[in-house]
């Protein structure tokens, strides 16, 4: 029985690679995610055989938690909405990290209670000092990407306001990571049930605090920085427990995030240091001066008559679009223009949304075909020869003042150029700052006409503008 | 069980394999990669299985209990939310 199990995990191990593998382009990714699957229930399956497992009720137990945690989540799962996506894999993901932080307590009150019997008295005579520090370790990075990610999967769901900062954010942040540390070696050098009770509960804290002050625009690397570590976290739990299956798939998790939210901050021209520490559109804007001139309207049919009778469109879409639900519209706009001829790309900026690729899972959802859709690289160049660029809901990431303004907090960040572009479209529920909180010069340029009002709505009208021509 | 050097090498070599993996991803993936990669630490619910096995006090088994639950909902939720996201891409060619 050991061999087949220890044959299972292998083989898990392996299909979790090989999904991963195959889930990095877009013709295989489906086959990917059903081979990582198989993987998951023959480990979870195989499992249930361990030996170490004592006791009825223990049984009872997992099969009743497995029921309940799978349950609810299969159930909120299929009913989500596509905009609720980034909400839901920062829940999920905080859930991962959650159940390390507590396979790291549990470990750690085995090896307390073992102290008992064994009449050793520290925690790492108990464990074995290697395992005692990844069994710590472990259980704070799981706990704070637990309590991290739960605060992440708030802000993004609207239960909680976007920017709260506390005064001395900062040093409080420093005096409770030094705190947290210190309760972590305590934890090593002691037997107490109370030093694992501090340090857990401080763990925690430490997750929310870190996570309270960042902005919005900023959540994507944050959920994907949460995500590796709970992918390290496990990892290390594996060590803990001896688990190769975990100890892989959780590196393999840990790098693999680590490298996607490097690229993540990469597209925003910042460091992760950066995101995490600078709290980012919440220092009061440097008393910007408004721009200059104003915003002039264009109506949805006029502005659907232009795109109309132009040879290149290029749609940018943002959260905007997101949260109206648009995509379907502007698909139906859009192949409107496609029997007329028009030749029409999507330009997705890396960040556009609140996780990257958001966008293209939208658009993919509405039915639009991936060829049509180009990344930041791809098509800034072709602005120039376009004659109609339509902004959908998306503000920083065509904002030239990340280009020009260098007291801007988004300086620096590259942009979709559209106004290199002959006219410029823009769809906006309202004359307001976008989501981090920054004034968009390309709203009141001389290119630029504004169609105000609900994404979808406006999508529909220039939809049926377009179809009567 | 895996002890020391093994597990160290065990570890590069799974962040060498996780790191070349993604390295060449398009953007279109990067949320569907996410979402895939969150789901495989899902795993972390055998371990907790495995600590709630031997769990023998009350408390041990009310914490291994949330662990499960929470891994639980780690894998499936993470499955579940991938699959619906891969499941809409497709080209214009087929």
């Amino acid at each position: 029985m050991a061999t087949l199990m220890q044959l299972s995990y292998f083989l898990a191990a392996v299909l979790f690679i090989v999904g991963l593998k195959a889930m990095s382009s877009p013709r295989t990714a489906r086959k990917g995610v059903m081979w990582a699957g198989v993987g998951m229930v023959l480990a979870t399956l195989v499992t249930f055989f361990d030996p170490t497992i004592i006791g009825f009720a223990n049984y009872l137990l997992i099969i009743i938690a497995i029921g309940i945690g799978g349950g609810l989540a299969w159930v909120t799962a299929k009913q989500v909405q596509m905009t609720e996506m980034p909400q839901m894999v920062a829940l999920y993901n905080g859930m991962g990290g959650g159940s390390a932080g507590g396979i790291g307590a549990v470990a750690l009150l085995e090896a307390q209670r073992k102290l008992v019997e064994t009449g050793d008295n520290a925690i790492f005579q108990q464990m074995g000092a290697d395992v005692a520090v990844l069994a710590v370790l472990g259980g704070l990075i799981g706990s704070v990407a637990f309590s991290g990610s739960l605060i992440a999967w708030a802000k993004l769901d609207g239960r909680m306001q976007r920017n709260s900062l506390m005064p001395a954010q900062q040093i409080v942040n420093i005096v409770l990571f030094a705190a947290v540390v210190l309760a972590g070696i305590w934890v090593f050098f002691s037997g107490g049930v109370f030093s694992i009770f501090v340090f857990f509960v401080l763990a925690l804290v430490l997750g929310v605090f870190m996570t309270v002050p960042i902005g919005g625009a900023d959540m994507p690397v944050v959920i994907s920085l949460f995500n590796a570590l709970t992918g390290l976290a496990v990892g290390f739990k594996g060590y803990v427990l001896g688990n190769a299956a975990l100890i892989i798939a959780g590196t393999l998790v840990g790098a693999a995030g680590m490298l996607l939210t490097v690229l993540m901050a990469k597209a925003m021209n910042r460091s992760i240091a950066n995101v995490l520490f600078s709290g980012f559109g919440t220092h009061a804007v440097a008393a910007a001066e408004g721009p200059e001139g104003e915003m002039k309207e264009m109506g949805a049919e006029d502005a659907a008559y232009l795109m109309a009778f132009s040879e290149r469109v290029v749609i940018v879409p943002g959260y905007g679009m997101a949260v109206a639900q648009a995509q379907h519209k502007i698909w139906e706009m859009v192949q409107g223009l496609q029997g007329r001829g028009v030749d029409v790309k999507f330009a997705i900026h890396p960040v556009a949304g609140r996780m990257p690729g958001h966008m293209n899972v939208l658009l993919a959802e509405a039915g639009v075909p991936y060829d049509l859709i180009f990344d930041m690289e791809e098509v800034n160049e072709d602005f120039k020869l376009t004659d109609v660029v339509l902004v959908i809901g998306a503000n920083d990431v065509v904002n030239p003042a990340a280009k020009t303004d260098e007291s801007s907090p988004i300086y620096g960040m590259p942009i979709l150029e559209v106004e290199d572009a002959e006219n410029v479209l823009v769809i906006k529920r309202g004359r307001g700052t976008g989501f981090s909180g920054v004034e968009n010069h390309l709203f009141f340029g001389d290119k630029t006409k504004m169609v105000f009002g609900d994404a979808q709505k406006v999508g529909s009208q220039m939809a049926a503008a377009i179809k009567e021509l | 069980m895996i002890e020391g050097f093994t597990a160290l090498y065990i570890f590069m070599l799974s962040a060498v394999a996780g790191y070349e993996v993604i390295s060449r991803v398009p953007v279109i993936l990067h949320t569907p990669l996410m979402s895939g990669s969150n789901f495989i630490h899902g795993i972390v619910v055998i371990g907790a299985m495995i600590v709630l096995g031997h769990a023998q006090t009350p408390m041990e088994q009310l914490i291994g209990f949330i662990a499960v639950l929470l891994g639980a909902g780690n894998a499936v939720g993470g499955y579940v939310v991938t699959e619906r996201m891969l499941e809409m891409f497709k080209s214009s060619k087929s």
